[in-house]
């Protein structure tokens, strides 16, 4: 028995992940970090806990076995979850016992899921986290055979919660304010940005996303001849060929690309989720408008932890109640994960 | 060097506008000069001792200061004032460089197969590749800026006869450590990178480190030469991260 996570399979794309590391952009770190955010804190708001160091898995999970018995909060984008073959709902936490699998298959949206543990994922911090920054050379993907230590949990016995989440996996309108460089695009040129549909690119990391407009490209007055300028995640840049880029985590911190503006905190999530073509738009708000939005997402993130509730109609939960019926000689359709 | 034709104009410069919704900047030029980046670094180093209200960052590009702040706890008004109020108190384009600065010394392989492109960089800037070999690694430059990749830096700036443009494609990929060149500045590349800049050095030394003590070895306001090494010195170096380099304090 260890308070450990056996990695028995794993995905390319799964990393340790927290809320980053703030304060270093000055030494040329971008903060980085999970990519959504708010998957950080919905897992955090589950497991009744703060926002630990959570396994972030773009695109698939993995196989994970547990070395005693601990709490799990699946968040993000949901993924299709199994414990010992048993299928779990997204958004909600569970008790994985000792010794049985788990297992985290393909998105079914969105591009991000995240597998939080009752007291966090306990690899070394370097420079104040534990989130992997893969571009600084921070860390490493986790790998098949690797074990990672979880923090001790003073609440095991707090499970079978679950939290309604709104949907951000499938792209949409996308909010962005005009910054320092808006000024290098003619207003008809942002006005067609702000009216043309674009689709996500497959290329993406954790750096950012590149989306395809239909229709031309766009073009600054100001070409490719721009001092290298502070860069930070939500800013959308423009870039050779005119597609914009949306930056994420782990972007860099100074780019020579004209942006033509940045999208909301609030919303950024909801770019990082989007999946492979997922059409995305861009809405022009102004900064009071925008600073309105983040004071009330602000507060949504606030009570997070109170809208967690013991979950309804969960298969895995139910099993020995469905045990109990069928002695009964009565039969209960299972629920089809939704 | 600083004249009055180099001092931007004093109607437009410094502005504070916001920088989506959680940041402002502060830019003291739109082109880069030396009384513009002094002001950038000694505007940050003022923010970071002051403590203004709402501002939970501050970092440098070239000729401005990126401020993260906090505008739900503290409003986008309030802290502008603070930061207007700052500006306000000096003649930050006259400022002093950073305290505590160091002088290194990084050995470097200009040339050869490691450093492709010193030959094309030198008919670009007029000059012979000896020429050119000998000016790049005799110029006494200072750090500028630290961005793009951890501890990375911006260097310059270099005799005129290197104001010489990007490349219009990208070199795909250059190694840690690569020393690349246009528009009167260095990089030293802290990351494996695809670069539009020319690369005609190549050093052992990591920006990041890190491990160390000092993750991040290189600040704003270091001066740095890049002094010439054979290819066997530089092999030997290649295990240490500091690549040879040796600095001392600038009195």
């Amino acid at each position: 028995m260890s308070r450990v996570l056996r990695v028995l399979e794993a995905g390319p794309g799964v990393t340790v992940q927290d809320l980053g590391r703030p304060g270093y952009l000055s030494v040329g770190l971008s903060r980085g970090g999970a990519v959504d955010r708010l998957a950080i804190l919905e897992g955090a708001a589950l497991l009744g806990q703060g926002p630990l160091a959570t396994l972030e898995m773009a695109g698939y999970g993995g196989s994970f076995e547990a070395g005693e018995d601990m709490r799990i909060a699946l968040a993000g984008a949901p993924m299709d979850a199994r414990i010992d073959g048993e299928a779990l709902q997204w958004n909600a936490c569970y008790l994985l016992r000792a010794g049985t699998r788990l297992s985290i298959r393909g998105v079914r949206s969105g591009s991000y899921g995240y597998l939080g543990l009752g007291g966090g994922i306990e690899t070394p911090e370097v420079l104040g986290a534990r989130s992997a920054h893969l571009a600084a050379g921070l860390g490493r993907r986790v790998e098949e055979g690797d074990v990672l230590p979880v923090g001790t949990d003073p609440h095991l016995e707090r499970h079978g919660l679950g939290l309604a989440v709104e949907d951000r996996f499938t792209g949409g309108p996308v909010r962005f304010v005009p910054g320092p460089q808006t000024e290098f695009f003619a207003e008809e040129e942002i006005a067609r940005f702000c009216d043309t549909a674009f689709r996500r690119d497959p290329k993406a990391s954790r750096m950012a996303v590149r989306l395809n407009p239909e229709g031309s490209g766009f073009a600054s007055a100001a070409g490719l001849s721009v001092l290298s300028e502070v860069i930070v995640p939500g800013d959308i840049q423009i870039t050779g060929d005119g597609a914009p880029y949306v930056l994420l985590a782990e972007c860099q911190t100074t780019g020579g690309y004209p942006r033509i503006g940045s999208v909301l905190p609030s919303d950024l999530p909801k770019v990082a989720q989007a999946p492979v073509g997922a059409e995305v738009r861009f809405q022009f708000v102004r900064l009071e408008e925008a600073l309105a939005i983040e004071t009330r997402a602000r507060a949504e993130h606030d009570r997070l932890a109170g809208k967690v509730a013991p979950r309804i109609r969960d298969p895995h939960e139910m099993r020995d109640l469905l045990g109990y019926q069928l002695i009964g000689g009565v039969t209960a359709g299972r629920d089809e994960e939704s | 060097m600083p004249s009055d034709q180099d001092s931007p104009a004093k109607t437009s410069f410094p502005r504070i506008r916001p920088a989506g919704v959680d940041g402002f900047l502060v830019s003291f030029g739109d082109k880069l000069s030396e009384p513009a980046n002094r002001a950038a670094l000694a505007f940050r180093d003022a923010v970071e001792r002051e403590t203004i209200a709402g501002v939970e960052e501050a970092s440098t590009s070239l000729v401005s200061v990126y401020l993260r702040i906090d505008p739900v706890s503290v409003g986008h008004q309030v802290i502008a004032n603070g930061l207007s109020r700052l500006l306000e108190r000096a003649d930050w384009y006259a400022a002093e460089l950073p305290a505590n600065r160091k002088f290194w010394r990084i050995p470097t392989v200009f040339g050869t197969e490691l450093a492709p492109q010193l030959d094309e960089a030198a008919k670009m800037a007029g000059m012979t590749p000896d020429a050119a070999l000998a000016m790049l690694s005799s110029a006494r430059v200072r750090v500028q800026t630290i961005g793009f990749a951890p501890g990375m830096p911006y260097l310059g700036l270099l005799p005129e006869a290197w104001d010489i443009p990007r490349q219009s494609g990208l070199t795909p990929k250059v190694p840690v450590g690569a020393l690349a060149v246009a528009i009167r500045q260095f990089v030293l590349f802290g990351v494996e990178s695809p670069t539009g800049w020319r690369h005609v050095g190549q050093t052992a030394f990591r920006s990041f480190q890190p491990e160390a003590e000092t993750p991040f070895p290189l600040r704003p306001g270091d001066e740095v030469v890049f002094e010439s090494v054979s290819r066997e010195a530089f092999e030997a170096m290649k295990t240490d991260p500091t690549g040879g380099a040796v600095s001392e304090a600038i009195k």
